[in-house]
């Protein structure tokens, strides 16, 4: 039982953290970033509340993507990685039921996308999106392979360090995010133009998952922590909750 | 010294990239995994409230529409109320989920949002807000996800009180925000990341 409230207001996003709109090394960004100041006001209603995905959305194969779009009895190619970690929030609570959907490249680094052109091949048992939904303390799993490194149309020879996209649902629309996990120890990631609209070395940490020996599991699938930080809402003592709490 | 006040910060954001679509509407993109899209439809069943259609492109700066792009909204049913585990105001409309998600026609990237005209909802000091949708876009070459609102062009009393409409500095960006009606209960809602009529975009 716990005697602090959540008020509903939502810690103010810190824009000197977040990555900028305009982010030139980034070229798509340059006509596609707002140029006007944003209108800042406190959260309300519209932004407190938001759906809710229960857990029987789920199918069993919805978070392993070694297998949700392989044949029976196939499985997708490329190194066996498992990607664990917990939602939270600003102030360290984790976020149960939380919605993740992830999407990704294959080994080669080819996504399965008819706008792709990259010369990597397609992996037939390979789909490259997985969804989830976080436990009561926030915690989540996925199963899958580890993404290939892939070049991209931007400088004359810019590669993509390997990632996995992740979209985060949590409690409230304020908190909506998307992102991307990276993995430790990649040389890429500080070449990448994408991550470099990211503007301190800490914010790359955030996002660089390390190798987590303690999860892999032996003979099968190494494992990767990455933990995701939703914003946080203000919290009050003593005040009565309707609940009874 | 002081002691650390150990908040923790939150995920950078980094952009959805151009194969958002993969991830988030998989069956748009010849991927039949989980029976069905997310967010592809907001009605369960019938309705209460008016029904209304909300059609509209995301242009970029130089006027071109944009076509990898994935746009939620996210609005209270008819009468205010909120399909949300925190919404204790009342009960709402069993077969109306407030949520969708469009990745926008292929080719046009129009998106379309069949809904119904949203009720009102309090500000937090109790002043009533003009009805609204809550827009999220994200999209390649987008860094963080931008917010804005949709509110209505036929809702001039209700906007005219509205807390937040009535901060705006420049009155004159103001219609970015107002979805145009176009034949009954069909509404136009253009957003422009940039130029003279860029969209007014919010940080909440």
């Amino acid at each position: 039982m716990s005697l602090i409230k959540q008020t509903g207001g939502y810690i103010p996003r810190d824009r000197d953290w977040q990555p900028d709109a305009l982010t030139p090394p980034y070229k798509t960004s340059i006509k596609r970033s707002p140029q006007a100041a944003l209108l800042s006001f406190p959260t309300t209603l519209s932004e407190e509340t938001s759906p809710v995905f229960g857990h029987n959305l789920i199918g069993d194969l919805d978070n392993d993507l070694i297998l949700n779009y392989a044949k029976p009895g196939e499985s997708a190619i490329g190194p066996r990685i498992i990607v664990h970690g917990r939602v939270l929030d600003e102030t360290g609570r984790g976020v149960p039921g939380a919605l993740l959907e992830f999407w990704q490249a294959n080994a080669g680094g080819r996504y399965r996308h008819k706008k792709e052109s990259y010369l990597a091949p397609l992996d037939p048992n390979f789909g490259g999106c997985g969804r989830t939904i976080t436990a009561a303390d926030g915690s989540y799993e996925l199963r899958t392979i580890q993404p290939g490194p892939y070049p991209w149309p931007n400088g004359m020879n810019d590669w993509r360090p390997a990632h996995i996209h992740f979209s985060i649902f949590g409690h409230g629309f304020a908190q909506r995010l998307i992102t991307q996990m990276y993995f430790e120890g990649d040389p890429h990631i500080k070449l990448c133009p994408i991550v470099g609209a990211l503007k301190s070395a800490e914010a790359v940490d955030a996002l660089t998952a390390p190798l987590d020996m303690h999860r892999t599991v032996p003979m099968d699938s190494r494992a990767f922590k990455f933990d995701i930080v939703l914003r946080g809402q203000r919290q009050t003592y003593f005040e009565n909750r309707k609940e009874g709490l | 010294m002081v002691q650390p006040l150990n908040y923790l910060k939150e995920s950078p954001s980094q952009t959805a990239g151009p194969y958002v679509h993969i991830g988030c509407t998989p069956n748009f993109t010849g991927i039949d995994l989980y029976g069905g899209d997310l967010g592809a439809t907001m009605k369960a069943g019938p309705v209460r409230g008016t029904e209304i259609t909300i059609k509209g492109v995301v242009y970029d700066g130089t006027g071109t529409p944009l076509r990898d792009a994935m746009i939620e909204i996210w609005q209270p049913d008819a009468a205010g109320l909120f399909a949300s585990a925190n919404e204790t105001r009342g009960t709402v409309d069993p077969n109306f989920t407030g949520w969708g998600r469009s990745a926008g026609d292929m080719e046009t990237g129009e998106f379309t949002f069949e809904t119904v005209k949203p009720g009102g909802v309090p500000f937090p000091d109790g002043r009533m807000q003009a009805p609204h949708i809550t827009v999220w876009i994200v999209a390649r070459g987008i860094n963080i996800g931008l917010h804005t609102r949709i509110y209505f062009e036929d809702e001039a009393d209700a906007n005219a009180l509205d807390p937040i409409l009535t901060r705006i500095e420049h009155q004159n960006r103001l219609p970015t925000l107002l979805a145009k009606r176009v034949g009954n209960g069909e509404y136009r809602f253009d957003i422009n990341l940039q130029g003279p009529d860029e969209t007014i975009f919010f940080d909440i």
